[in-house]
């Protein structure tokens, strides 16, 4: 970190030294924290594999790493997590994305300025609060309603985590189509359009990277939500697309294994790490297409 | 009881001085834990280890231990090791380790189970295959079995496995396995094609939203899991009693007896249950008190396997 150009004209006083490099300290120390992260999530992969096949990784159905007969298939937990993810977001994007256009386009200043905090409160609440309304509420609920619905199922912590991911869709969203300029709408009424042509024709369009940033965003905080999957999502790793069933998430598999008594060094304790690793492959690139879409969103406003 | 507290507590603070040795089994360590906590309230010092049944046994005959927990009776191997090293021992039943197999109080199929259909429905070569209840006996549902056991380190399970499967361990894997028993009553007390196994006593917590399945051990008689069938041995093979052995000599050294006193006191059995277990009848607390009053030496169950066959009766029978 070397000085920038104009504080190099003056003389810098030795407290302005040290206050500097305690900042550029702070700085380097998150970016210390994230390569001893992925340093760690790597060796331990790396160890992983060296026991264990990728070929048994990929290649097999079943996730039994704790049990006599241990298998390493990824895939029962892949698909417990991108259920549980899909379910939640086919319940936030549409929400979401709705309410953002009604606090857009169709409600009153005042209206909004009342409505947008309380859907943000959304966000607010613990997710340890939506795990028990998941489990002692809404499963019991749906079970009256949808045939052959176990106590443990995807269906019920997706719906909820789907509730909580709302203001994330919304914020976006809204910002996405507030990004869009009056202007543009006013050509498209002097063209003779009504309303809804405006809307579905020109701002939504318009808004769209920004929008489908949201969208990954919502789909990257649903992949790593755990409290809530953890709670009333079940623990068996079962390779299915059923939401009426006992499923397992990686982040559930994590949770469940660190409160057993794995010994470090064992493979139990290596599989923590590896699924840890898929799980952070995962959000990461959901990240960076996020970032990237919002980025361009910016530019294109 | 005030009476009862009163000894349990001046036998504490008359001895401070030695630090009580304790290992054995991890089946019996939570309520030597739990009469520690106690006992070191009141001023005694205690040690515990977790080195097994077999583990604990070696120690305490090799003499490094003052006490050693138990999950099966000694066996003739450990107790001429024993005899060797010429370190006598006192036998204290304390407790009974209990297995409910629970069921969903809607499920009206399943309500009794013979042990084959338990191993049927366990053991791992079932994994993937057996996965509808009309698998395990021909009439019931043709609906999925969803599976409930407690975490692979607990001692319920490898006790389970063992006592069903044949093997210690040796279990399905697709299944929903969780170190909290509240995770296995709300998923089974939720889903009607639910069975799921944990301790006896969390069962009776919660009898109000599960049903126990009745257990044929092989006799063609089924029993149902409740202190008096795991207290007479009916209730098998998914009961057994565990035990407390005291070194003889070491039985002499105040701080040493007044920890075992705590054990065998009400309250030390009022523990038993709070950690998970099935208490010992009233009549028989009475008497392994007695036992160890009169330091009576030597074994009433050790050499067999399953000795859960009337503790109460054999307790009898000795005096």
């Amino acid at each position: 970190m070397s000085a920038p150009r104009w504080a190099a004209a003056r003389v810098a006083t030795p407290s302005e030294r040290l206050i500097e490099a305690a900042l550029s300290l702070c700085g380097g120390l998150s970016v210390l924290t994230t390569l001893a992260i992925l340093w760690v999530l790597t060796s331990e992969t790396l160890r992983f594999f060296a026991a264990v096949p990728l070929r048994r990784f990929l290649g097999d159905t079943a996730w039994t790493p704790l049990f006599a007969d241990a298998r390493f298939g990824i895939w029962p937990l892949l698909s417990g997590t991108l259920l549980t993810s899909a379910i939640a977001c086919a319940v936030a994007v549409p929400l979401g994305l709705m309410a953002a256009i009604y606090l857009s386009e169709f409600a009153r200043p005042r209206e909004r300025a009342v409505l947008k905090p309380l859907v943000e409160l959304l966000a607010g609440v613990p997710t340890v609060v939506y795990g028990c309304l998941a489990l002692a509420f809404l499963s019991p609920l749906l079970q009256q309603v949808v045939p052959g619905l176990a106590g443990f199922n995807a269906l019920s912590p997706g719906i909820v985590m789907g509730i909580m991911i709302v203001p994330v869709v919304l914020s976006l969203s809204e910002d996405a189509l507030a990004a869009v300029p009056w202007s543009t709408r006013e050509a498209a009424y002097a063209l003779g359009a009504r309303k809804l042509p405006t809307l579905f024709r020109v701002v939504l369009p318009a808004a769209r990277s920004g929008i489908a940033a949201a969208v990954v965003l919502a789909v990257s905080r649903a992949l790593g939500e755990t409290m809530i999957v953890t709670i009333a999502a079940g623990q068996q790793p079962r390779l299915t697309l059923d939401p009426r069933v006992p499923i397992e998430t990686m982040t559930a598999y994590i949770v469940q294994v660190s409160q057993g008594d794995a010994p470090a060094g064992s493979l139990a304790h290596q599989t923590l790490f590896v699924v840890g690793a898929v799980l952070f492959g995962f959000t990461l690139v959901m990240n960076l297409l996020g970032q990237r879409l919002s980025a361009g969103a910016r530019r294109a406003g | 009881m005030i009476p009862l507290l009163l000894l349990a507590c001046s036998g504490s603070t008359t001895s401070a001085t030695t630090l009580v040795a304790v290992d054995g089994s991890s089946t019996v360590y939570p309520i030597s834990e739990a009469v520690a906590e106690a006992h070191q309230s009141a001023g005694g010092r205690v040690t515990i280890g977790v080195s097994g049944t077999g583990g604990g046994f070696k120690k305490f005959c090799r003499g490094e231990l003052h006490v050693t927990g138990a999950s099966r009776p000694i066996s003739t191997a450990e107790q001429a090791a024993c005899d060797e090293a010429g370190h006598a021992f006192i036998e204290l039943p304390v407790a009974y380790d209990g297995i409910a197999v629970v069921i969903n109080p809607s499920n009206t199929w399943a309500e009794t189970m013979t042990v084959s259909e338990l191993k049927a429905l366990w053991q791992p070569e079932a994994q993937g295959v057996v996965v509808r209840w009309d698998q395990i006996r021909d009439g019931w549902p043709s609906e999925e079995v969803h599976l409930f056991g407690p975490g692979v380190d607990s001692g319920t399970y490898d006790y389970f496995t063992r006592a069903v499967v044949g093997e210690e361990h040796a279990s399905r894997g697709d299944i929903t396995s969780s170190e909290d028993d509240n995770v296995l009553v709300q998923g089974v007390a939720r889903d009607p094609y639910a069975l799921g196994f944990f301790g006896l006593a969390y069962f009776e917590d919660n009898a109000d939203k599960l049903k126990a399945v009745r257990i044929d051990g092989g006799s063609g008689a089924a029993v149902a899991p409740s202190g008096a069938t795991v207290a007479d041995g009916s209730y098998r093979p998914l009961s057994r009693p565990v035990f407390l052995y005291v070194r003889a000599d070491a039985a002499e050294d105040p701080a040493v007896a007044a920890y075992v006193d705590d054990y065998l006191s009400e309250r030390g059995h009022g523990l038993v249950a709070e950690v998970g277990y099935v208490p010992l009848s009233t009549e028989a607390r009475a008497m392994v008190r007695d036992r160890f009053r009169a330091r009576t030496t030597g074994s009433l169950f050790g050499g067999e396997a399953q000795a859960a066959a009337g503790v109460d009766a054999r307790l009898r029978g000795s005096l």
